[in-house]
């Protein structure tokens, strides 16, 4: 049941728990408490939605950053990433392997504040060997969405 | 000038759903749940062998019975999932559609005057492919308080001395139907009794949601030399436009099907066969994944239909439910036009698959959860506002 909850949870987070009770024939209240302990279990982590902000007609700047990371004893990469995901710009912090070490997304309204975020704050935490900023031009699909969703339905309508 | 029309093809009465399509593609705005066919895109890896295929310029013909491989991964899904074991050199061959094997199979195997069995409601194709060899066809109207199974004894009464062959469409289009394990061993007794052939259409195999996986009545004893199993990747693999199916038999039969497919469609579409056998190979999950949520929308579809006034019985199989709106007072036909005029909603008058489908409507939930909850809002309006 848990796989279904969060599968649909996932695509929709306002789905109706009435319907779903239904579609995965189990009770309401089966439902509701799944989805407490889920919250409590950290498994379900928030809510967020997703916005297209280009459509609400605000400028966003969004970047993908590469930091190199020297890793320090016993700690590893966790003090460095700690640092950094503690600013509120950051979206993101993930541990990658390949090229680098970590990649940190952040939001931003223009270009210089993404920049200067990076120049004056990031690179210089002790540790960060050095970085390489990717700006995000255009998002076509995020979070299993495509943006610009303009797909109909091209079935014929009626057929045997 | 003479006619020139064959008589036999002047009495085929053209498909009911088609004369609703018109009315339907005239309006605009209008929901749909009229459709036959999955609204999943065909799983992206499958796509991409067909395009692979034609980089390759694999744009020849195939063998008339297929790609080897194909054959191959056919007769391993059979296998693997239905328990039926086929030689895929002698009793596999690949066809346009489901559809093409059901005609096929129908002109290998019936001469004038031979009476074919067609439970009804049913599918559309069946009729005509009958009328077309020139044989008798013989309904045998199924029962919405036996859920639209088929019975012994509805089978039993409807055999004459002419009877040579049961057409078998489990699960079922229109009704959802399907036949359980006890349900086809009690067939199967009676078809060898008599020395029936069937053909049984299992297109919607992939798609049961009961406790037991589809059962095909060629895996039972004495069954799989009198029967011919017709299946594709339409409904399964979510590949209706590239028209491709398949149907397994004994060699004697098949043989004589791959003579008239020879002739007239010569293979079935290369890029097709290439792409299916990636389908096959690979798609195990996929298919699963679609099955799960058909099942969750079957549910859904099954609670508002019920607690709305009109009784449904459980559909297991396919992508359809068959309500039954004769507390209305209105025919099938009456309620699919008003419906679609004060509500802008289609759905299919169940006599489109047969006059015993009088008071249904064929309701397909091959739609986005979204679409089936604005359609049953306003179906429940449409009902509450009469």
């Amino acid at each position: 049941m848990r796989e279904r909850i969060l599968h649909y949870l996932e695509k929709n987070s306002r789905v109706d728990l009435k319907d779903l009770a239904v579609m995965l024939d189990v009770s309401e209240t089966d439902i509701v408490n799944e989805i407490a302990k889920m919250e409590q279990e950290n498994i379900i982590c928030g809510y967020p939605t997703l916005i297209n902000w280009e459509n609400a007609g605000y400028e966003k700047v969004t970047a993908l950053i590469e930091v190199r990371v020297t890793p320090q004893r016993d700690k590893g990469f966790d003090n460095v990433a700690e640092q950094i995901y503690k600013y509120p710009e950051v979206d993101a912090v993930f541990l990658i392997s390949g090229g680098f070490d970590l990649l940190v997304t952040i939001d931003g309204e223009t270009l210089r504040e993404v920049s200067s975020f990076v120049t004056n704050k990031l690179s210089t935490i002790e540790g960060v060997i050095n970085t390489k900023t990717n700006f995000i031009l255009k998002k076509y699909k995020d979070h299993g969405n495509v943006m610009d969703n303009s797909k109909k339905d091209e079935r014929i309508q009626v057929a045997p | 000038m003479r006619n020139p029309l064959s008589s036999v093809v002047e009495e085929i009465q053209p498909s009911g759903i088609r004369k609703f399509f018109d009315i339907v593609s005239e309006m605009k705005d209008a929901i749909s749940l009229g459709v036959g066919e999955p609204d999943f895109d065909t799983p992206w890896k499958v796509r991409e062998e067909g395009i692979n295929s034609l980089e390759k310029g694999r744009t020849f013909y195939t063998s008339n019975s297929g790609l080897k491989e194909l054959k191959q991964e056919v007769c391993n899904y059979l296998d693997r999932h239905y328990n039926l074991s086929y030689d895929y050199n002698k009793e596999v061959y690949i066809t346009v559609g489901g559809s093409e094997a059901i005609d096929d199979c129908i002109r290998a195997m019936i001469d004038p005057g031979d009476e074919v069995l067609i439970p009804q409601p049913c599918y559309v194709s069946y009729l005509p492919c009958v009328q077309l060899a020139y044989g008798k066809p013989v309904f045998i109207n199924l029962k919405a308080e036996n859920e639209f199974r088929l019975t012994a004894k509805e089978l039993e009464e409807a055999i004459t001395d002419k009877t040579k062959l049961l057409i078998l469409p489990f699960p079922n289009n229109p009704t959802g139907a399907i036949l359980e394990r006890s349900d086809l061993e009690a067939i199967a007794k009676i078809c060898i009794e008599k020395d029936i052939f069937v053909l049984s259409d299992e297109i919607y195999a992939a798609l049961t949601y009961g406790n037991e996986k589809h059962v095909s009545i060629a895996s039972l004893p004495g069954m799989k030399e009198r029967t011919i199993v017709i299946n594709g990747f339409s409904k399964s693999h979510a590949m209706t436009g590239w028209r491709l199916g398949y149907a397994c038999g004994p060699e004697i039969i098949i043989g004589q099907m791959l003579k008239i497919h020879q002739f007239c469609i010569m293979c079935a579409p290369t890029t097709s066969q290439y792409a299916a056998v990636e389908a096959l190979r690979s798609c195990d999950n996929e298919v699963n994944a679609m099955r799960n949520e058909y099942n969750e929308r079957r549910r859904y579809l099954l609670h508002r239909f019920n607690s709305m006034g009109l009784p449904c019985f459980e559909p297991k199989g396919a992508f359809y439910m068959f309500p039954c709106i004769k507390s209305t007072g209105m025919t099938s036909e009456e309620f699919a036009t008003k419906l679609l005029n004060a509500k802008k909603v289609a759905v299919v008058p169940g006599t489109a698959f047969g006059d015993c489908g009088e008071g249904f409507l064929r309701i397909s939930y091959a739609y986005s959860m979204e679409n089936l909850k604005l359609a049953l809002d306003r179906i429940e309006e449409f009902l509450k506002e009469r």
